[in-house]
């Protein structure tokens, strides 16, 4: 037990310098926070919260702003700034922020 | 050793091994805390809480540039755009309410004007702009004189604006002088003009606002601020492109364009701007004597290695805006950047969202969107082909959503 947690708090400790970590969902996200917020939650009630929507509707929502099947005042325009690997990337970040 | 107790000694070991290997001493130090600042600092500490941060800001508390047109109008109030630096401190943050006077690359320090310095790991800059009023005869006296005012900060020249409009005569006439492009918020103007129209159609029916634009025509959104005008301010805006201020003239309240002279009760003219002091002190100003180029992957300056820059001050990429969008986003550009180098990572490059709206009457506004993606080609942000654009049309719902990006943008900076 003591070993399995020494191995752990080493690997720990270890990896930010060590391992390439992937903050790219991260990094597509936080320019949504100038109308969504910060991890996702406006200041307003006026902006749909994004945190902790589940990912599949976001993700649906953005392509149907991207396509035209939803109609918008902005998210259209922004939407086709996204491919889908990326609009599932946001989607599932969203999905797991706190609210 | 109990269980509970060797968890107790883990969790200290955790936090010393990680603190000895790990980069948690390092220091970044921010100076000016406006959305570029600020936002580089709070995303700073969210993103590596091992990282210290020190925001160094002369001012107690923050005022916003977007929203003060409409206080000019009496729609919003001094109050209403101003916020306090505690979000900051609930972030880690310290905040030093201070002046930098200059900064030391090769040893990596900054000095203040309290006297001491701040050394750093990592330096960034968020100045804002400062203006080129040599370029405007016998501005700065009359400037002094509080007879010519540009409150293209929003602050106490704001105040002093809104005042003038409120003691202006019904039949006096406004002057609106615009410098030429680039400059801080490209529709900016145009609501201003929009938002003293509005309140002089409202207050003072014979009175008049002349615009005039160093420009040859209006540089953002031009479509739509057009018909605004021409659908609601007819007897109230008159709008002249090509119209370069080069003088003021304090006692007689004459503004001098290059082939004529306009008189007027109140004289609103903005001079041209370039990057602020402090990045003229540092040696960033890399272009035109007047901004600063940078590494769009992570905002460091292309002059003075490990100083990043901010916001209003830089050489904006193709079609880009200097708008409060953008520096807040500069801000997470440069500091997951930075989170990277301080963590032996190669930095990735961002892509980016502008959105700026504009409010052309109380209850309705239009707007301008853009996202920005990295060239490797061309080694700059270019926006994404097909996607950003302008509003359908003036409307509330834009206004709605202005409200909430301005108080959203606001918490997401400052928060």
């Amino acid at each position: 037990m003591i070993h399995r947690i020494l191995v752990t708090l080493a690997f720990a400790c270890a990896a930010p310098a060590a391992l390439a970590q992937d903050n790219s969902a991260r990094n597509l996200t936080a320019p949504c926070a100038i109308c969504h917020g910060t991890s996702g939650n406006p200041a307003t009630k006026d902006v749909v919260p994004l945190a902790g929507l589940p990912r599949e509707h976001i993700a649906s929502q953005m392509r149907a702003f991207r396509d035209g099947q939803r109609p918008a005042t902005v998210m259209h325009q922004i939407a086709k700034g996204y491919n889908d690997a990326q609009i599932d990337a946001m989607a599932a970040w969203f999905a797991s922020q706190k609210r | 050793m109990k269980r509970r107790d060797f968890l107790k000694l883990a969790g200290a070991a955790s936090i010393a091994g990680c603190a000895s290997s790990a980069p948690s001493k390092a220091r970044v130090v921010v100076i000016g805390g406006g959305f570029g600042g600020a936002s580089a600092a709070k995303y700073l500490r969210l993103w590596d809480p091992a990282i210290e941060v020190v925001l160094v800001e002369r001012e107690l508390g923050f005022t916003s540039c977007p929203i003060s047109n409409l206080v000019l109008a009496g729609y919003s109030n001094m109050q209403e755009i101003s916020r306090g630096y505690d979000g900051m401190r609930r972030h880690g943050v310290r905040v030093l309410h201070d002046e930098a006077l200059a900064v030391d690359p090769v040893k990596k320090t900054v000095r203040l004007a309290r006297g001491g310095e701040l050394s750093y790991e990592r330096l960034v800059v968020s100045p804002g702009i400062d203006f080129n009023f040599g370029e405007i005869q016998g501005y700065e006296a009359a400037m002094q004189e509080g007879r010519v005012l540009h409150a293209w900060k929003a602050g106490p020249q704001t105040v002093a604006l809104r005042s003038q409009l409120e003691r202006l005569r019904d039949g006096g006439v406004v002057v609106l002088s615009i410098p030429p492009a680039p400059y801080r918020c490209p529709p900016g103007p145009y609501e201003r003009a929009s938002m003293i129209a509005a309140y002089l159609k409202q207050a003072k029916p014979r009175s008049k606002i002349l615009v005039l634009d160093a420009n040859p025509d209006v540089t953002s959104k031009a479509g739509l601020f057009k018909r605004a005008w021409s659908d609601l301010y007819k007897d109230q805006l008159e709008y002249r492109g090509n119209s370069r201020a080069i003088a003021v003239d304090a006692k007689t309240m004459t503004v001098k364009l290059e082939v004529d002279d306009v008189k007027g009760d109140v004289l609103n003219v903005v001079p041209p701007h370039r990057a602020g002091d402090i990045a003229l002190k540092a040696g960033l100003i890399t272009t035109n004597n007047r901004w600063c180029d940078v590494d769009w992957r992570t905002m460091e300056s292309k002059a003075v290695k490990g100083v990043h820059v901010l916001g209003d001050a830089t050489l904006s990429a193709p079609a880009m805006p200097k708008s409060a969008s953008m520096a807040n986003n500069h801000a997470k550009i440069a500091a997951a950047g930075i989170v990277d180098l301080l963590n032996g990572r190669t930095p990735a490059p961002m892509k980016i969202i502008n959105t700026c709206y504009s409010f052309v009457s109380e209850k309705e506004a239009i707007r301008v969107s853009s996202v920005h993606e990295w060239d490797p080609g061309q080694g700059t942000l270019l926006a994404v082909k097909g996607s950003g654009g302008v509003s359908a049309a003036r409307s509330e719902p834009e206004a709605t959503y202005a409200w909430n990006w301005a108080r959203t943008i606001w918490a997401d900076s400052l928060g």
